[in-house]
């Protein structure tokens, strides 16, 4: 049976473009899953296609000392969006890196809930939004820290770029603790390119486009520093940021 | 070579620059000097095109040599026809640098060094530098450098200023202490080969080694029969390293006075009041 349609009332769906979803929704409606046996690694680098409407949703279970490092670009044109549910039994480590780089009028966003369910998880979230014309890039992070789970230490970061009066990015980490014993740091940030920033590279004989394509490759490419393979994401990243342009 | 009439400017609707007339021929070395406050600063913006400086009157004129590009050579497109001839300036071979774009100044020959070198977080110091001479490169119609040319290049010129070449493999500025950033602002100098160079208080936050280092790149790199140099300054005792053939006291946004390097020496015994009185 398929699952109900989602609403914006649901707050992980708040942002979603519903019209875009609706016609695909059955593939969807189910979460893939995926379950990382105890001391085991997974390393994933998830990219776009040319679909205009793409939807991942993923359910990980991390076991014992298990750890997943994910790597996700998020450049759909019409509606992208990138969902996490993650679970982390003691000593398990979760890493998620990840944009949005959106154009237009597309929607593109990363939603996760971290679960951390027993003792001395980590994880650590990474989100970059590039956003011009009347696109929307969102993020929604929650991390819950279940009774017992002490030596939890969690982080998120996220930052987002906008390029034009007419786009918006969402930013909400959320946490829910019931352990005394944690690290839970967030930050957000949303900005538009430094006009120093700016000048200082065009001082230097760069023309104002190749400028801001610099700075911005500087705002996201980061993200991929530690992937293994990071080179399509890397191309696939640049290519996106070029199409802000 | 750099030769400014008249210049007034203004930073957010308020006046700064009150009319600053000054000629800096080719192969010579000028300090400004003067206090907090009287538009030094605000010269070095508004001669690299710092968006917000607006120019309310005067002008400036920069001769840089001729580049032999602009002597010969068809140009391929109409596209490079319409730089060439921004680029190639006037009949007298002078640009009109208040009409060009800043990274038109600096592919024609001009480079600021700033008092507050700017952090870059994510791009590299080499791939930062390397674009930049790149394209000032393409905007001359030179060749561009290879990344291994490039880099020997940054190399070389990072030893030279007694720097670890390694810290250009970092994020532009981020992480550098004050006297890092100036010595790569010198760095960045030294890799650009620029004809006419702006230095905007380069001395500031050095310390004795971090000066001498500085200075003697500052003669290295601009001391020559077809460069000039606007060094700007608070402090005599960067001009005890690059000595300088004219000082000017700029006072309440213009040039107040001007004499050889002896001026400098008088300024830091007696101060700018009794200077100016």
């Amino acid at each position: 049976m398929t699952a109900p349609f989602p609403t914006h009332k649901q707050e992980e769906w708040r942002y979603a473009d519903l019209d875009a979803l609706r016609p695909v929704w059955e593939q969807f409606a189910e979460p893939l899953t995926l379950t990382v046996g105890a001391g085991e690694s997974l390393e994933k680098v998830w990219l776009s296609s040319d679909e205009a409407v793409q939807v991942r949703r993923v359910q990980i279970a991390l076991e014992k000392d298990a750890k997943v490092r994910i790597f996700v670009l998020n450049t759909a044109s019409e509606y992208g969006r990138t969902e996490f549910e993650v679970s982390l039994a003691e000593g398990a480590n979760f890493e998620l890196y990840g944009a949005n780089i959106g154009t237009g009028l597309s929607t593109n966003e990363i939603v996760t809930n971290v679960k951390h369910i027993s003792v001395g998880g980590r994880s650590r979230q990474t989100i970059r939004s590039v956003l011009n014309g009347k696109a929307t890039g969102s993020y929604l992070g929650k991390v819950e820290v279940a009774r017992g789970a002490q030596q939890t230490d969690a982080e998120q970061s996220v930052k987002a770029m906008l390029l034009d009066r007419g786009a918006t990015a969402n930013c909400k980490p959320e946490l829910e603790i019931f352990a005394d014993d944690v690290k839970c740091a967030h930050g957000a940030s949303v900005g538009e390119i430094d006009p120093m920033q700016l000048f200082y590279a065009e001082s230097r004989g760069l023309d104002p486009a190749s400028a801001r394509r610099l700075l911005l490759e500087g705002f996201v490419m980061g993200l991929w520093d530690s992937a293994r393979e990071p080179d399509a994401i890397r191309e696939a990243a640049r290519k996106a940021l070029r199409n802000t342009a | 070579m750099l030769e400014i009439t008249n210049l007034h400017a203004t930073v957010a609707d308020k006046p700064i620059l009150n009319g600053v007339s000054l000629d800096v021929p080719a192969g010579e070395v000028h300090a400004i000097m003067g206090p907090n406050g009287s538009g030094k600063s605000t010269l070095a913006y508004v001669l690299a095109g710092r968006p917000g400086y607006a120019v309310s009157e005067g002008s400036v004129r920069f001769t840089p040599t001729r580049h032999p590009r602009e002597s010969g050579g068809p140009a391929s497109s109409s596209a490079d026809q319409k730089r060439d001839s921004r680029l190639r300036g006037n009949d007298d071979g002078g640009f009109n640098l208040l009409a060009m774009e800043p990274h038109e100044r600096a592919s024609a020959g001009l480079f600021l060094g700033f008092q507050y070198p700017v952090e870059i977080p994510g791009v590299s110091y080499l791939q930062f530098l390397r674009e930049s001479l790149n394209s000032q490169r393409r905007a001359r119609g030179e060749a561009e450098l290879s990344g291994a040319e490039f880099i020997k290049l940054a190399k070389a010129q990072a030893t030279l200023l007694g720097m670890d070449a390694e810290m250009l493999k970092r994020p532009v500025n981020v992480g550098f202490s004050g006297g890092e950033k100036k010595r790569a602002e010198m760095v960045q100098m030294g890799i650009m080969a620029p004809k006419f160079a702006v230095l905007d208080e380069t001395d500031s936050g050095l310390d004795i080694d971090a000066l001498k280092a500085v200075g003697a790149g500052i003669n290295r790199i601009m001391r020559a029969p077809d460069k000039g140099v606007l060094l700007i300054t608070h402090y005599q005792r960067l001009l005890d390293y690059v000595e300088p053939d004219r000082v000017h006291v700029m006072l309440d946004g213009r040039i107040d006075r001007s004499g050889g390097p002896e001026l400098a020496h008088e300024l830091e015994r007696e101060g700018y009041a009794e200077a100016a009185a």
